[in-house]
């Protein structure tokens, strides 16, 4: 019982207030339980922020683009009334070594003139490709909003699940599963050299194999995690991806409407020290400050390590799960540059006003060139020629930055949690981000001189800032052994913990990282079926 | 005038020899035709050097097939073992050597604890291994079109996986079959030499690093087998091998012809009638089985206009890098490897110290270019097995990596330089070793593709992972031996369950020939 008895005691606890926390609680809240949210930083969001850290400009400076955010969710929590407007953005282009672009289209009649400028035989792969990644994202969409079976269960649900899912495939019938496995298994360096022969069309699309994945473009696996960067869609356009209105804080403090619109509460500046058990139970957590909360059920937003290694004694997580959690792969691959510019900067690649400008550009011409910054990765370096993510949001959204001037984001590939096994130093960390000023200054000369301000985060940063463990930014890796009832791992995959009334709603759960807010409703699910409450989450739609 | 033949076998590598033994002893007249002098393929002993024949390529048994040698009663046939029970030795840069046994037992200095762990993680793994095992011996489970076999297989893993295994374990396996090998050992060994010769057992005859997803699939592959993880080492070389399984088939009445190039497979009205030789012989059946690679089948002996579009794209897109050199050195004495003993010379040696020296070893072969520090596995023979040498000793290496496309090609200049980095890396642990040799031999995946006939120079006619497996090797609907032409099979590693010398896919050709199949 809790010794603070004049305490408030709540139907239940969601620690960490990030999208997928808010999410959980406000579905939660919306069905009518009592929900407190506690978060450690004085803001909320997670990873999903828009902050003020100079001057007038607003970075989204941890994501940086929404796409994967489920459209039922959107809805269900009428996400548009508590002011999350997500707005497409078009263009994007990769930059070569000998000064020349590769641009993408939303035409497809301007697409294909720009591929055939490139290698005229390509044309028709990539008409070829976007056909069977549209099939691939609408197979595996309706997956995302379900809870996966565990595939050693007897119980009613868990075989049943096994059927639907044994249906799918069965339906796909052999070469459609082939064309599957492939996708599921192999490298997207692979995956691409069955479509396209130029090196640079490939690299123009390898990026989503790699973005914040501790593996390299010719690593198997790395396919899958482009499909996970094109399942998402904007405004029903698959694949598309958009600016939140407001930066990505936008997505976090719509949720946060949704939430305190159903009576639920968030307190910030309150870290979580410990979860409290009692013969078996939940009872509660305790803040870092000492005080006591009571509640019957907890929800960790936070990622497997932390919460089994971190929030749990030892004795009452069970050996196996500690063990798992240990095993828990979770290293971070990825670092940012957030940058308040003066300007625009000017791409000489570039023709004269292309609107190109306002989708994201890559620095990486080559599969080679990906795979070795990979390797300096495995070695526990940043990359030397890194691959960048660049975009300019305030080109769309004019309220990120002061008029005429921008924030560019610059999300880099790769950058280990530790160099060389030892922590990052600052001198480090300023290194880091010189060597993607420069690699950016090569085909922008005049990059360096619009700089008004720079925030360079390394994994250390990302952990110590988000509390995501090791800088991974989808709270564990996405490899076959980490996703579906294998996430965060065997037996836990149900969003339950290993104590009663302990559950699990980040990302470290199916299905897995991106502001997709998908783990965070799953979990809210099964809350509900436990508390034989009526269903407030909405189960796959069919949208498409 | 020829003699007639129900079926002909072109290629007598070990797989196409053993179905040949099967269709014969269930009296089907057959004819192999090989294209080399000698039977086996990969898995033949040549005279390398005057007076000096050893294994060319394939050098230990992993994965014996103990049904297909008692059905083919090699052992009468004149199959002996010289071990059974091959020991792995590691070299590590700092002269603490180890000996490894099949079953976890180590010598060296390695702490208890440590032993213990590598112990249970085998263990652990060879149960995956035993679990599977029987899938190698049946045609892939059909899961579209089941019949009555199938469904009794599919049962039969499931039980195996549920009750066999429990779900503790099958959890387990679950989450660690699509891993890499890398994070595994990670997980439960501390000491870099254990963790680098479960990597090297792992990454062999791959186009793979342990940290490659993928890694834990094909060590489990390569411990399946009735030697249940043990390493067999024939005697007379992997020649004799092959040679038993082709005594035990002429026995039962195939014909073998060597010096026999399979030019191409005669077709008339969309249905295979026979092959011609590229001297110009043909001879007619109405079954021809191939024991090439899938793509030479389909794109050389076939021709693809043969094929509808759908499937020959699938067989162009199969991934087949091969990442392995062969070198022999002929010797005119033993060379002296500190701290090793010369019975851990005649059996397995790796060099390879860490997981990482294998990962780093693999980092070049993305960008085709060779490994400077290759990973090394090596034997002298000659030392236990004397009748192979009149004097002196060969020593057998298998290198990785060194790729098949590399950049500049393999020329003549490129094969010296890259010898003598293998020379070197040897050297390193054995001094006198240069001064030993008299002569050296390198086969590039070139060569190999060459002189056996597999494109890319790949062991095992086909990269063994997740999507190159079960019903989708070699390609969907072609996976159970027939190919989608009206006579045609495939027996090799090519098709389930993939390569190694263990004869399952000629095997179950062979059945799928008896019953009848049709792709």
């Amino acid at each position: 019982m809790p010794r603070g008895a004049k305490m408030k005691s709540y139907d239940v606890i969601v620690i960490g207030a990030g999208h997928n926390g808010l999410t959980n609680a406000a579905f939660l809240a919306k069905a009518g339980l009592d929900v407190l949210v506690v978060e450690k930083n004085p803001h909320i969001g997670g990873a999903a922020v828009s902050r003020n850290l100079h001057k007038d400009w607003m970075y989204s400076n941890c994501s940086y683009v929404c796409s994967l955010f489920r459209p039922e969710i959107y809805r269900q929590l009428n996400l548009a009334k508590h002011g999350l407007q997500v707005i497409t953005y078009n263009g994007g282009f990769t930059l070569t070594q000998d000064g020349d672009y590769i641009g993408s289209y939303n035409d497809p009649e301007i697409m294909r003139r720009e591929i055939y400028r490139h290698s005229p035989v390509d044309v028709d792969a990539y008409d070829r490709f976007k056909t069977d990644i549209s099939k691939w994202c609408r197979f595996i969409r309706p997956m995302l909003l379900r809870t996966p079976p565990d595939p050693t269960s007897f119980k009613f649900r868990d075989l049943d699940e096994l059927r639907f899912l044994a249906r799918k495939f069965l339906d796909l019938g052999p070469r459609d599963l082939h064309d599957f496995m492939k996708f599921f298994t192999i490298s997207v360096a692979d995956y691409l050299d069955q479509y396209f022969t130029s090196d640079l069309i490939k690299a123009h699309k390898a990026g989503s194999g790699i973005i914040g994945t501790g593996l390299g473009p010719m690593s198997p696996g790395s396919a899958y995690v482009m499909l996970h960067h094109y399942m998402g869609d904007v405004d029903g356009s698959v694949g598309a991806w958009g600016f939140a209105r407001g930066g990505m804080g936008a997505v976090s403090n719509a949720l946060a409407g949704a939430l305190q619109e159903h009576g639920g509460e968030i307190r910030t500046n309150a870290g979580v020290e410990q979860i409290t058990v009692k013969n078996g139970t939940v009872t509660g957590v305790v803040l870092d400050s000492g005080e006591e909360i009571s509640a019957k059920r907890v929800v960790s937003n936070l990622d497997a390590k932390r919460t089994f290694l971190g929030l749990m004694d030892p004795k009452d997580a069970g050996e196996k799960v500690v063990k798992a959690a240990k095993n828990f792969k979770i290293r971070g691959s990825s670092g940012k540059l957030n940058i308040a510019l003066n300007g625009i900067p000017e791409f000489p690649a570039l023709p004269k006003g292309s609107d190109l400008i306002q989708g994201d550009f890559h620095i990486i011409d080559s599969l080679e060139r990906m795979e070795r910054a990979y390797d300096d990765w495995k070695a526990g370096r940043w990359s030397k020629d890194p691959y960048v993510d660049a975009l300019m949001p305030s080109l769309t959204d004019p309220t990120m930055a002061p008029e005429g001037k921008h924030f560019l984001s610059v999300f880099v590939q790769y950058c280990p949690p530790k160099v060389e096994g030892k922590d990052w130093t600052d001198d480090q960390v300023q290194a880091f981000g010189d060597t993607v000023i420069n690699q950016l200054a090569k085909y922008s000369p005049n990059l360096k001189d619009l700089i008004e301000h720079v925030e360079i985060r390394t994994p250390r940063e990302i952990e110590s800032e988000v509390g995501l463990t090791e800088g991974n930014i989808f709270q564990g890796e996405l490899t076959l052994d980490q996703l579906l009832f294998n996430r965060p791992f065997p037996g836990y995959a149900q969003y339950r913990g290993p104590v009663q009334g302990m559950y699990m709603c980040g990302s470290a759960t199916h299905p897995g990282g991106g502001v997709m807010a998908a783990p965070g409703a799953n979990a809210a699910r099964e809350i509900l079926m436990d508390l034989k409450l009526g269903n407030t989450v909405p189960e796959d739609e069919g949208d498409d | 005038m020829t003699k007639a033949y129900d079926i002909i076998i072109a290629g007598g590598g070990h797989n196409g020899l053993v179905c040949a033994a099967y269709l014969a002893k269930a009296g089907k007249k057959v004819l192999v035709l090989e294209k080399n002098d000698i039977v086996g393929g990969a898995a033949i002993t040549k005279e390398v050097f005057p007076g000096k024949s050893v294994s060319l390529c394939a050098q230990f048994l992993h994965q014996f097939n103990t049904r297909i040698a008692d059905d083919l009663k090699l052992s009468e046939f004149g199959l002996e073992f010289i071990d059974t029970d091959c020991r792995t030795s590691l070299l590590s840069n700092d002269g603490r050597h180890l000996t490894v046994s099949f079953d976890g037992q180590v010598e060296g200095d390695v702490a208890e604890d440590e032993v213990k762990a590598f112990q249970i993680l085998i263990t652990r793994l060879q149960e995956f291994s035993e679990t599977l095992g029987f899938l190698a011996d049946i045609p892939p489970i059909d899961i579209f079109d089941p019949d009555m076999q199938d469904k009794l297989s599919a049962l039969k893993l499931g039980w195996k996986l549920r009750f066999g295994l429990g779900a503790e374990k099958m959890s387990d396996f679950l989450r660690i079959v699509g891993m890499n090998i890398y994070d595994l050992i990670n997980e439960e060994l501390e000491d870099d030499r254990l963790k680098a010769l479960l990597s090297v057992d792992s990454v062999l005859g791959t186009h793979a690093g342990p940290r490659s997803p993928g890694t834990i699939l094909t060590y489990l592959y390569r411990q399946i087998g009735g030697g249940k993880g043990r390493t067999l080492v024939p005697k007379g070389g992997m020649g004799a091998v092959s040679k038993a399984i082709a005594a035990s088939a002429q026995a039962k009445g195939a014909d073998i012809l060597t010096g026999m190039h399979v030019r191409e497979v005669l077709i008339d009205n969309c249905r295979v009638v026979g092959l011609r030789t590229s001297c110009g012989t043909v001879y007619n059946a109405p079954i021809v089985v191939s024991n090439a690679d899938p793509k030479t089948t389909v794109f050389d002996m076939v021709g693809s206009r043969h094929f509808e579009a759908d499937f020959v794209h699938r067989i162009n897109t199969i991934r087949m890098r091969g990442n392995s050199c062969k070198l022999h050195l002929s010797l005119n004495s033993i060379p002296e490897f500190s701290g090793l003993g010369s019975e851990a010379l005649a059996g397995r040696v790796v060099i390879a110290d860490s997981a990482d020296y294998v990962e780093n070893s693999f980092n070049p072969a993305k960008y085709n270019e060779w490994s400077s520090s290759p990973v090394i596995e090596f034997s002298i023979p000659t030392l236990n097995d004397p009748h192979l040498a009149e004097n002196g000793h060969v020593l057998s290496a298998t290198i990785q990596y060194a790729p098949y496309s590399l950049k500049g090609g393999w020329t003549d200049e490129a094969k010296e330089a890259f010898k003598n980095i293998c020379i070197d890396t040897l050297s390193r642990f054995a001094p006198s070793l240069k001064d030993s040799i008299e002569q050296s031999l390198l086969l590039t995946p070139v060569d190999l593709e060459n002189e056996i006939g597999m494109q890319g120079g790949n062991w095992h006619h086909g990269e063994f992972t997740l999507d190159q497996m079960l019903m989708m090797r070699p390609v969907p609907l072609a996976s159970r031996y027939a190919l989608p032409l009206d006579g045609l099979f495939l027996c090799g590693a090519g098709a389930h369950p993939g390569g190694g010398v263990m004869g399952s896919a000629g095997r179950n050709a062979a059945n799928a020939i008896l019953r009848g199949d049709k792709s």
